[in-house]
């Protein structure tokens, strides 16, 4: 494997860009660390006192629980008002609460793709950003399930959602497509908070025995469950995890499939399309990996991982959201194909009416930050710089959120009935958004300040000293120990 | 020392290699009730350890059919037999509509069965255990590794075993106290 010498600066030397070798690859993890190494740097973070938490984190902390606590008023006001507070008419029924939804329900598809999918397709890069990302999809998730929780207008009758009969025995209808995202929605918070948890349990025991608090020793110990590492444990646990994974990497394709059932099975112009569901899932795999970055590229510098997520976890983030985005952009293309090859007129006039109607500044919003945006990356020099990828990062998240918006309100706005067109404007809804922000963010930093934000035990157990048979040890006991392994039957384990 | 049971043996290794060259020694010499120790799952060491493969998938198997098939037949009870009712222009029975639900459901069950038969097969939650007693031990979740004989085992001498674990690479052997 070539070689090229690092700078000795952990401040620098995740982001220098090594050149791509034909034989091996690179270090998943930079700076020669031992397993010791990545506990300390991992931990640090978790185990600062109270006291000396740093300024600028109390300082963001507060700002995002001051729009949390917004957000809490606003649903007062909501819960008070009624959604008459929102700007929704007639013909659009439905509007930023659904917008809101779909934008946060796909933010999360990326933590589940990174945890499940690279999981099964054995990318050891992963580890990295796993739990970073899995944190990511289960407070997004919560964003999406607070708006569609208040989307209902009526929210104290939520509980009709939920499969409770009525008191004549009347079940919700399991064949619409509104009862299929409750449990869409649910299973993906429920399956994503176990398997999230599962990969917490050997970390939360690493901060356990490293406690020297009280408090510490008591939450830690107890969120371990009396965790100590047997390797008949990891055998189960193992076994688990990746029966997680196989059920988990078929729900990132289902949840969003059924989130774009809500549009398609429904008969609107504009949203009666069977390319909704590939469309849809990719879509939401490009905005969830944005957000990752988006997170993870202050995080990794403020937080001092550096050597953990390297410039080479970035550059393999930047193709996904290339790949990604290139279908999302074939899929705006193939659904102007759709409308023409049809022959459908509502068809046609629905996405003529896209691009040049009312709503064209939000049409060409969605397709600069969506399309031209993400195909920058087919530099190298631009998938490789840091501050490239934030600020692009951020207008694939402006896209992806125009993009429901697109969907959503310009379908719907021009009805069958001219004498019903209208235009819609928000009201207060801005708050509703910004508060949706407010709470995940909230939870994030809670989150990266008390939980280990990187899978201590996984990336150990990618790195070259893990392995029994590493040449650094063949080298220290000889090779008559090998010959000797041979020589027992069923010791064979490459 | 001579009031408190011996709980078993303890000994610590520096490395992966030599726990993995240490625990084929410990399966050969024919130890039954012993376990390693380890930060992270250590490639091949089920197969050093000689640990029989779980049932843990064969168990989310049968749970996941039973809760498919429940949800299946639940959904054409409710929306067929219990409250008679079309919407939608759907027929009683339209088994493409029941899909989604009958899917989120099947998955569902089948991570609740996984994630719970984690824990219950490995019989976690478990507060205490005898090897929390050594201060060596908590690097266990950090960079160390080790091998635990039970007092328990048929092969168990306290002398013999404490040599054979130091004579395959231990850096520290400590008897635990039950």
């Amino acid at each position: 494997m070539a070689t090229q010498a690092l700078p000795d600066n952990p401040d620098v030397r995740g982001d220098v860009v090594l050149p791509d070798t034909v034989v091996g690859r690179e270090a998943l993890i930079r700076g020669g660390h031992s397993f010791h190494d990545i506990t300390e740097i991992v931990c640090r973070v978790n185990e600062a006192p109270l006291l000396a938490t740093p300024k600028p984190f109390i300082f963001g902390l507060m700002l995002a629980g001051a729009v949390f606590a917004m957000f809490g008023g606003y649903i007062g006001y909501l819960f008070w008002e009624g959604p008459g507070i929102w700007g929704n008419n007639n013909p659009v029924g439905w509007a930023w609460d659904i917008v809101n939804f779909v934008f946060w329900v796909g933010i999360g598809h990326a933590g589940t793709l990174i945890s499940a999918v690279l999981y099964l397709f054995r990318q050891k890069w992963r580890t990295s950003i796993n739990r970073y990302s899995e944190a990511m999809t289960i407070f997004a998730v919560l964003a999406a399930g607070s708006c569609v929780a208040l989307h209902t207008g009526r929210i104290w009758m939520d509980y009709y959602l939920f499969p409770i009969p009525n008191q004549m025995g009347l079940w919700p209808n399991f064949r619409s497509p509104l009862e299929w995202d409750v449990f869409a929605v649910n299973t993906y918070l429920t399956v994503s908070v176990l398997f999230w948890f599962t990969g917490l349990v050997p970390d939360f025991a690493t901060l356990r025995d490293r406690a020297q608090v009280t408090w510490r020793k008591l939450v830690y110990g107890g969120l371990a469950m009396g965790w100590r590492g047997s390797n008949r444990h990891w055998h189960v646990y193992e076994k688990a995890y990746q029966i997680l994974a196989c059920f988990s990497a078929p729900l990132v394709l289902s949840v969003h499939t059924i989130v774009s059932f809500d549009f398609a099975v429904s008969q609107i112009p504009g949203w009666h399309t069977t390319i909704f569901p590939p469309y849809f899932v990719a879509g939401a795999i490009f905005s969830g990996f944005a957000m990752v970055q988006t997170l993870m590229l202050p995080a990794r510098a403020w937080l001092g991982l550096k050597d953990i997520v390297t410039v080479k976890h970035i550059e393999n983030m930047n193709k996904i959201i290339l790949l990604t985005g290139s279908l999302v952009g074939y899929a705006y293309a193939m659904e102007f194909f759709v409308a023409a090859y049809s022959g459908n007129e509502y068809e046609g006039f629905t996405f003529l009416n896209r691009m040049g109607g009312p709503y064209w500044w939000a049409y060409w919003i969605m397709v600069s930050c969506n399309v031209l945006t993400p195909q920058l990356f087919w530099f190298r020099k631009i998938r490789t710089s840091v501050v490239a990828s934030f600020i692009l990062s951020i207008f694939v998240n402006i896209g992806m959120w125009f993009e429901r918006f697109v969907i959503t309100v310009t379908s719907l706005h021009r009805d069958s009935l001219v004498s019903s067109w209208d235009y819609f404007v928000p009201v207060t809804e801005v708050l509703f958004l910004l508060g949706t922000f407010g709470l995940f963010f909230t939870l994030f930093l809670l989150f990266v300040r008390f939980f280990p934000v990187i899978a201590m035990s996984e990336v150990k157990g990618v790195m070259p000293q893990a392995n029994p048979h590493w040449e650094g040890y063949a080298q220290a006991h000889g090779p008559d120990d090998h010959a000797h392994d041979a020589a027992v039957p069923g010791t064979e384990v490459h | 020392m001579t009031t408190t049971k011996l709980w078993g043996v303890l000994a610590q290794y520096e490395n992966p290699a030599t726990l993995f060259h240490a625990c084929e020694k410990v399966r050969d010499a024919g130890y039954q009730a012993w376990d390693a120790c380890t930060p992270f799952p250590v490639h091949g060491l089920d197969k050093a350890m000689g640990v029989k493969n779980t049932v843990l998938p064969w168990i989310v198997l049968v749970v996941g059919i039973g809760g498919s098939a429940f949800m299946l037949w639940f959904q054409i009870y409710s929306m067929g037999d219990l409250y008679p009712f079309i919407v939608g222009g759907k027929p009683l029975f339209s088994m493409p509509a029941f899909v989604p639900v009958w899917y989120e459901i099947t998955v569902l069950s089948a991570c609740l069965t996984a994630f719970f038969g984690n824990w219950i097969l490995n019989g976690l939650p478990r507060p205490h255990h005898p090897a929390f007693q050594s201060k060596a031990f908590e690097r266990v979740t950090d960079d160390k590794f080790f091998i635990m004989v039970e007092a328990t085992d048929a092969k168990f001498d306290r002398e013999r075993t404490k040599a054979l674990l130091r004579a395959t690479g231990a850096t520290l052997v400590e008897e635990l106290e039950d």
